[in-house]
């Protein structure tokens, strides 16, 4: 999973592998944390009180 | 899957098991599981929930009395070198978490126990039965835990194991030989199945060293491997001159005809694969 | 009592009715967690498993629900991806019952592992060549973007939506779930096809056995395929039957159809693509192996005969595609619900031979068949995260506007 764990080889497989699991897993993290930081920018600006469908 | 380097060429230890001389007495069985530890249950009647490193198979031809034949068929662990002798073996690709792994130094196939979670995606990959599951805690009879070998750690409850080549062995005489700045003895490294077969079935040694006798066994025009069509590359060589008992050692369609090469045969009438 | 939660212009039974009617659910989880318990504390002995069986009634529960869970990420992918916007009405639905089918799957196989305390070692250890690897990795990831496009509904929660924040989250989550869906797409495609492969790598197991192309066998290919097929089917059953218990149509017909028509098309290339792995797998890969086609199905038990495969591949396959193809067919409702039945049906059948039947086989010649039936702890704990799915889709229905079109399909008279 890391670099510094004994089974890491620098080879394609781990390449592919883990670059594609930290890829989705920096999507995710950056996805929800831009809709964290608009949604408290919008409650600051006095948007959304709670009411209607999206 | 590392690649280890060995100040010698790497080794590529195995067997070979003579099945004409085999007797089915068992003693191997006995003696792997004292050597490696093997709990007991009270009942150990259900052979499918049984640990058993190396397992003796009583086979037959098939015919009536009195042409009928029997034949002992000690299977341990394989070692399986994989589809191109490359460590890929069956159980050591699926390991998710790498807990059995290929040694390139010894050709022995290890099986990490505090690594192992238990999936036993290893047993289904496996085709010939040489992995077990620890389906309850290990436990002895008062008496023989006192016997328990000190080289040998018990394994726990959930965790998949196997023969191992009496590997401990390899160990202590690698240091042995380490500290002497001399390489292993062919008899200095043996395991205990090999040591106690009362009729000398079973050879042991490194199958790339000429001066070893299964490098020489190995070649026998009886010999064969167990599955050798499935491309497992095992490391333990039988040896037969029955022609019926090399048949059961691997899968043929009714057209086929197995030939004197390990795994290889020509189809019926026909001649050349 | 909870008419609080209750979403705007919609009907709702009675707490009272809806409480007694989730008692027999909740008791199937109260019962399988006493199972689990059994299984955590006393360990796999519990379970009729062996050493020949080590791959048994677990694994394949896992396989059949990731792959009827499959409609999560195949119906996202439609209305995200390729812009099927009539699928807005039935994605919510779909995102939950992917939901509790992932979370199935991760229960079971928390049960199913011998040490579930080092269960991490799959994510820190890794070996990257093993597919249940590859399976473990998306399959987590994939739950959390599941979570992820869970959430905006649960946010929709009339309690919930009165707070800003919360309102402005989900809002923002709306905006971006594109994203999310792609994501999901992109990890379903691998963890399907990784299940796919679990067996079909084994080239230890002629069975199981498959060819394919660099590292994938094809059965990487079909897993993925006959998910996406197949998961949308499991999507519309559940929500059929749920339109049967609250007697209420929740999602226009031309939604259905829409979906019923792509899946039709899925199961019916899928079902060619099959029927194309079986044959090479029977006239090449097997022989190969020194195994005749046949010795798979002849045994002394009589029990895993050629009849599965019929049952499969012409039963469960070519039948439902051929109604959901045709477009009179699909559209009489008793026709569309025995194919969307076949089609799930089909898909965990698919699973179960490709986990189970390998199992049973013998490789070397010497070796016997090997029958199995699971142990009551077996049966608890795998109808757990079921009667666990019902309660949450039970919670969701009541609390959280699943249907958009609800509203417009029952109007509710103001007194």
């Amino acid at each position: 999973m890391f670099p510094f764990i004994w089974e890491w080889v620098w080879d394609a497989g781990h390449y592919i592998f883990f670059g594609g699991m930290w890829y989705v897993l920096i999507i995710l993290t950056v996805g929800l944390n831009w809709c964290i930081y608009k949604a408290l920018k919008d409650t600051k600006e006095g948007k959304g009180s709670g009411q209607g469908h999206h | 899957m590392n690649t280890e380097s060995n100040e010698t060429r790497a080794k590529k230890f195995g067997m070979v098991i003579d099945l004409d001389k085999c007797t089915g007495c068992g003693s191997c069985m006995v003696a792997c599981s004292a050597e490696n530890n093997i709990p007991v249950r009270k009942d150990e009647s259900d052979k499918l929930l049984s640990i058993t490193w190396i397992r003796v198979y009583r086979i037959t031809n098939g015919k009536d009395f009195p042409d009928t034949e029997i034949c002992y068929f000690p299977r341990p662990c394989q070692h399986c070198g994989g589809k191109h002798d490359d460590g890929h073996s069956p159980c050591v690709s699926v390991c998710p978490a790498t807990a059995t792994d290929y040694d390139h130094s010894t050709g022995i196939v290890s099986q990490i126990y505090t690594r192992c979670f238990g999936c036993r995606y290893c047993m289904a990959a496996c085709p010939y039965h040489a992995r077990y599951f620890n389906w309850w805690d290990p436990v002895w009879p008062a008496k023989l835990e006192e016997s328990l070998s000190p080289d040998v750690s018990p394994r726990m409850r959930g965790v998949v194991e196997k023969c191992s080549f009496c590997f401990h062995r390899y160990q202590l005489a690698r240091d042995k030989a380490y500290q002497e700045e001399r390489d292993v003895e062919e008899m200095e490294y043996q395991t205990a199945c090999t040591q106690a077969c009362p009729s000398g079935a079973i050879t042991f040694g490194d199958l790339n060293n000429p001066d070893h006798a299964v490098y020489t066994l190995k070649k026998d025009k009886r010999a064969f491997r167990l599955l050798e069509r499935l491309h497992t590359n095992p490391k333990v060589y039988y040896l037969s001159e029955r022609e019926w008992v090399r048949r059961a050692g691997d899968n043929y369609l009714s057209n086929e005809e197995p030939t004197g090469a390990p795994g290889a045969y020509e189809l019926k009438g026909k001649g050349g694969h | 009592m909870d008419s609080a939660l209750i979403p705007e212009g919609v009907e709702r039974c009675s707490l009272k009715r809806f409480t007694l009617g989730l008692v027999i659910p909740a008791a199937l989880v109260i019962w399988g967690l006493y199972a689990a318990y059994l299984c955590w504390f006393k360990g796999l002995n519990q379970t009729n498993m062996n050493d020949s069986y080590g791959f048994a009634l677990w694994i394949w529960a896992d396989l059949a629900v990731i792959a009827v869970g499959g409609g999560a990420f195949f119906t996202g992918f439609l209305r995200y991806v390729v812009g099927k916007d009539e699928l807005k009405n039935i994605i919510n639905f779909a995102v939950i019952v992917g939901f509790c089918c992932y979370c199935s799957a991760m229960l079971i196989l928390a049960i199913d592992i011998g040490q579930p305390l080092r269960g991490w070692f799959i994510f820190w250890h890794a070996n990257v060549h093993s597919m249940l690897t590859e399976v473990a990795f998306c399959l987590s990831l994939y739950l959390s973007v599941l979570a992820i496009e869970y959430l905006p509904l649960l946010l929709e929660n009339r309690k919930i939506d009165q707070n800003p924040f919360w309102h402005n989250m989900g809002h923002r989550m709306h905006e971006i779930m594109a994203v999310f869906a792609a994501t999901g797409a992109f990890l379903s495609c691998f963890h399907q096809g990784s299940l796919g492969g679990v067996t079909g790598v084994l080239y230890g197991r002629p069975f199981g056995l498959r060819e394919g192309i660099f590292i994938w066998p094809w059965t990487f290919f079909l897993y993925t395929w006959s998910a996406a097929a197949c998961g949308p089917c499991f999507t519309m059953f559940c929500c059929k039957i749920t339109e049967k218990l609250t007697g209420k149509r929740l999602v226009k017909d031309n939604v259905y159809d829409l979906l019923a028509k792509i899946s039709g098309w899925m199961l019916g290339t899928y079902i060619v693509a099959k029927i194309a792995d079986t044959l090479w797998w029977a006239v090449v890969t097997v022989p190969k192996t020194g195994f005749s086609f046949m010795q798979f199905y002849n045994n002394s038990n009589n029990y895993h005969g050629l009849w599965i495969l019929i049952l499969e591949l012409v039963v469960c396959g070519i039948v439902p595609a051929a109604i959901l193809l045709k477009k009179e067919w699909r559209q009489n409702s008793r026709l569309f619900m025995v194919a969307v039945t076949l089609a799930v049906f089909g898909v965990c059948l698919n699973r179960w031979v490709m986990v189970m039947q390998p199992m049973a086989m013998p490789v070397m010649t010497f070796d016997q068949w090997v029958l199995y039936f699971p142990s009551w702890q077996e049966w608890a704990t795998t109808i757990l995260p079921v009667a666990g799915g019902i309660l949450v889709i039970a919670l969701s229905y009541r609390y959280l506007p699943v249907f958009p079109q609800e509203r417009e399909l029952n109007p509710v008279e103001k007194s």
